[in-house]
């Protein structure tokens, strides 16, 4: 790539024409090969301004400036969606460009199945409005009233008299609205800007709901797209991060002379940071091994795996939360004539991302530029400008898609690194971690414990109703590295981490008369830079609370002797929820009655089916799944899942399906395999024999998908929700098999097995 | 120390002044500048760094470069081009298979060698060849349709 610095004036290519003056440092050309062009001084970059969210090129197609990001499942492409149907313009007409902070503003990044619920809604407005602009402008021009113009494929015609025509490139092709939205002032996921357009009525769609495949998905198989990971600059170094071997100690000594072999490397030691800095890859990966560091004495901050739920059992609680609280639950389960109770346990998992972090960094003396595959490049930008102590204005970051992405995984982590190592050695510097570096040092996914406790009457109905869980925060780390504290680099450089206590309470629509849902936090294990801190995990805290929260349900079902599906649909009364509920039910040609299956235990083979269902920010999902359960090797295999899906308007249904089963899988993944291993003082998960995940023996037979589209309510999420309802139907349907109830993740066999022996 | 060693890349005949010891990976990425393979592990446990050395899918990241002397390397960009597709790619593309695609050189790399051998796999023989690869993102149904439609493309 060819890295041209420069403050003022940005000469951008594309659709024949030019430019634009930015006040951004950065190379000439972006990570994307997106080249927004306009002529002539471009407003400033700021979320009430037309221009910073549309943009039609002199040819009349029209790049849309998207604040959020796609990680794979087509966000973008259902943006480009949104906005070709708004501005009435082919699909193919539309670019979409997101992730670089030059040209977009920040929307929050990818966060929380929020690309379209939250960030299409702006787009939307954005792109309405540009249209409304567009054909007033064709009706002083063409000297008719707006009401006796109609728009295709961005051309403007007048009603009755095809020949007067405007096209949107004629019209302002390259040129800008100049035009001011209302701005509710915030930025990031609640960042809502509107013109006076009224946007399109769902019936009047015509390319929103159309299944258009991903453009990039083309690059991607050729092998032709670019990754962070193939980021070049001129002058690049390769850098490689020395971890401890303990947690929570620093180095003590560095022996130089142990990599004396290897010439041309650097060693970069800040505070507590050690790294390697090379100009070929291989000798910085060599060098990274074969350094000889003396680390402190180890601090043994952990406890044993064995009595990591004890420890969250009996820890101090330093946050609690009661957000659910309906009549008086203590008082009614006193009263119950039964009481059902148990206790489940979700271990802490990783991110495992497909290929360790990378980053590149460009520090000058007074900008920066940053390619990161982060989540969230704008907040990344921010974290790095304090790093540098740097105005914001002075850096940029540039978004590169990167080796997979489901939450805060290692990637801000990495960008952080390239940075201060960037600022040290003086040169572009590329960080790449090793697979030990990601899966052993990402931040995790909590661990923790949860109990259920129901109170039954003599007829079988529920009278009271308790969930709480325990344990570790979800944000050790914040959701973004906007802060050096939430980065290893800023940790390990003095800036001092500060835990965000939150968690979890189940999220469904039970009506029972006495509920009472909350949640306590206990204190992270280490007060700094730690293995095992945690951060957003894909659904954080998702997964974990309904395994729990939906196996508790079907264990109440039981004791009141009842279908699990007609329990739930019996205190289900929200009638949308309860649709999800019979549609996935009857999809599954679910046949009532209670678990375990009388025809499930026999042979060796045994077969059973569980229901669970949840909500998710608006987004309903329930699923049946279908396991087989191997009685003597106790392999438990999730063999068919049938999901029923609400999430409101459906932008493009094939990309949700897909959505979908790339949650499923997952959710199965972690359900049955993965767990983080440790001991006092070392996180011992650190490649994927260590921490094995799902492999394709183990991906189920079949996952049938009931797509239940609502046009008339608003697009919710979906990149995290099936999520959450999958480990349950797995830990219910093992149940059916076996009559035998696992209330701790990863199933394995070696668990199974043990808890058939129990019986 | 540091050798010549010719390679056939993607169809072109290459030489390549290296340590012999390099693994191949960094050979095509760092010396050759290719963006495929990609470094996933390092450990031959992933996928992500797969080629075609003559035909054999092999996990770059463990080869030494010396080991492959004179030897054809493809990478998945040599596997076809969008005016020539391997039935793989076009059925990869028709399928919508990738997510963040970082998995995909494991992938289609061993189910190119296996539809090579095998062109009517069962879906257990499809599972089978592709034991040991992963997929963070979890698109194995959509591989697993793919495979089968390029398999009776
Ligand atoms: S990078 Fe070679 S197998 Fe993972
Ligand atoms: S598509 Fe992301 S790892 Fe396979």
């Amino acid at each position: 790539m060819n890295h041209a610095s420069f403050t003022r004036r940005d000469v951008l290519k594309a659709g024949g024409a030019l430019v634009v003056s930015f006040m951004m440092p950065g190379p000439v050309d972006t990570a994307l090969g997106q080249t927004p062009t306009t002529i002539g001084s471009r407003p400033p970059l700021t979320p009430d301004e037309l221009d910073s969210w549309v943009a039609v090129l002199p040819d009349g197609s029209v790049t849309a400036f998207f604040g959020k990001m796609d990680m794979g499942q087509g966000v973008d492409t259902a943006i480009g969606q949104i906005v070709a149907d708004e501005l009435d313009v082919a699909f193919d007409r539309v670019q979409v460009v997101m992730g670089d902070t030059a040209f977009t503003c920040n929307q929050g990044g990818a966060s929380g199945s929020t690309g379209i619920q939250n960030g299409g809604v702006t787009l939307r407005y954005a792109a309405a409005e540009a249209r409304r602009l567009l054909v007033e402008r064709a009706a002083q021009r063409l000297a008719v009233p707006v009401e006796k113009l109609t728009v295709q494929d961005g051309v403007v015609s007048v009603i009755g008299d095809a020949r007067r025509t405007a096209s949107y490139g004629e019209l302002i092709g390259g040129g800008h609205f100049h035009h001011k939205l209302d701005w509710n002032q915030k930025y990031g996921n609640p960042l809502l800007a509107k013109g006076q357009a009224a946007p399109k009525k769902p019936s009047d769609y015509t390319i929103v709901g159309k299944s258009i495949p991903q453009k990039i998905v083309t690059e991607k198989v050729y092998g032709t797209l670019r990754y962070v990971t193939d980021v070049k600059v001129d002058g690049m170094l390769h850098a490689r991060i020395i971890r401890p071997p303990a947690a929570g100690c620093g180095p003590v000594a560095v022996d130089e002379s142990s990599i004396a072999g290897i010439p041309g490397v650097r060693i970069v030691r800040e505070k507590e940071l050690v790294a390697v800095v090379a100009e070929h890859e291989w000798d910085a990966v060599r060098a990274a091994t074969t350094l000889k560091v003396t680390w402190a004495p180890p601090r043994m901050p952990f406890p044993t795996m064995e009595k990591l739920y004890d420890h969250i059992r009996e820890a101090k609680a330093i946050g609690r939360q009661v957000p659910i609280e309906r009549g008086d639950a203590a008082a009614a389960l006193k009263a119950a004539s039964r009481v059902v109770e148990a206790d489940y346990e979700w271990p802490f998992q990783s991110h495992a991302s497909m290929g360790p972090a990378c980053a590149v960094a460009d520090v000058r003396a007074d900008q920066a530029t940053v390619w990161t595959g982060s989540q969230k490049p704008h907040y990344g930008r921010d974290g790095v400008a304090k790093l540098l102590g740097l105005p914001r204005e002075r850096v940029r970051a540039i978004w590169v898609p990167g080796p997979g992405s489901y939450g805060r995984n290692d990637a801000g982590d990495a960008a952080m690194d390239a940075a201060l190592l960037s600022r040290r050695v003086g040169q572009p510097v590329r960080v790449q971690y090793m697979r030990n570096d990601s899966t052993g040092w990402d931040p995790k996914g909590p661990a923790g414990v949860y109990r259920g406790r129901a109170g039954l009457d003599a007829q079988g109905n529920v009278v009271a109703y308790e969930f709480f869980g325990k344990g570790f925060t979800r944000q050790d780390v914040a959701t973004n590295e906007s802060d050096p504290k939430d980065t290893l680099a800023g940790q390990l450089t003095g800036f001092a981490p500060k835990p965000t206590l939150i968690f979890q309470v189940p999220a469904e629509a039970y009506d029972f008369p006495n509920k009472r849902c909350g949640w306590e936090c206990i204190a992270p294990l280490l007060d700094r830079a730690s293995p095992l801190r945690t951060g957003h995990l894909r659904d954080p805290l998702g997964p974990e609370t309904h395994f729990a929260s939906e196996s508790f349900i079907d264990e109440v079902a039981h004791a009141a002797g009842a279908d699990p599906v007609a329990f739930r649909l019996k205190y289900v009364r929200d009638p949308r929820h309860a649709a999800v509920i019979k549609a996935a039910a009857e999809r599954a040609r679910w046949s009532p009655r209670p678990s375990p299956n009388p025809r499930g235990g026999q042979g060796n083979l045994m077969v059973g089916r569980g229901f669970s269902y949840t909500e998710r920010n608006g987004t309903i999902v329930a699923a049946v799944a279908e396991v087989e359960v191997d009685r003597r090797s106790g392999r438990v295999w999730a063999k068919k899942f049938t999901v029923a899906h609400d999430c409101g308007l459906i932008i493009n249904p094939k990309g949700l399906e897909l959505t979908i089963e790339g949650n499923v899988v997952m959710a199965v993944s972690r359900t049955l395999f993965e767990e983080v291993a440790f001991d006092h003082d070392q996180v011992l998960s650190v490649d994927w024999t260590s921490y094995p995940i799902l492999e394709i023996q183990d991906a189920p037979e079949q996952i049938d998908i009931v797509l239940i589209n609502r046009p008339e309510k608003a697009a919710t999420g979906a990149g995290e929700p099936a999520t959450r309802t999958v480990p349950a139907a797995i830990a219910n349907a093992i149940f059916d098999a076996t009559g035998v109830r696992i209330r701790r993740v990863p199933i394995t066999p070696a668990r199974v097995r043990a808890a058939l022996a129990r019986v | 120390m540091t050798e010549r060693i010719r390679l056939v890349v993607d169809g072109k005949p290459t030489l390549l002044d290296a340590d012999p010891a390099l693994p191949l990976l960094y050979a095509l990425r760092s010396e050759l500048g290719l963006n495929n393979p990609k470094f996933g592990c390092g450990l031959a446990q992933c996928g992500a760094c797969t080629v075609h050395v003559d035909g054999q899918p092999t996990r770059s990241c463990v080869m030494p470069v010396g080991a492959v002397r004179g030897k054809t390397i493809t990478t998945i960009a040599g596997l076809g081009t969008p005016d020539q597709p391997h039935p793989l790619q076009a059925a990869y593309i028709a399928e919508q298979v990738p997510q963040c695609g970082y998995c995909l050189s494991g992938w289609m790399m061993t189910a190119a060698a296996l539809l090579r051998d095998r062109p009517r796999p069962t879906d257990a023989q499809i599972r089978e060849a592709l034991a040991g690869l992963k997929c963070r993102c979890g698109t194995h149904m959509a591989i697993l349709r793919a495979v089968k439609r390029a398999a009776t493309s």
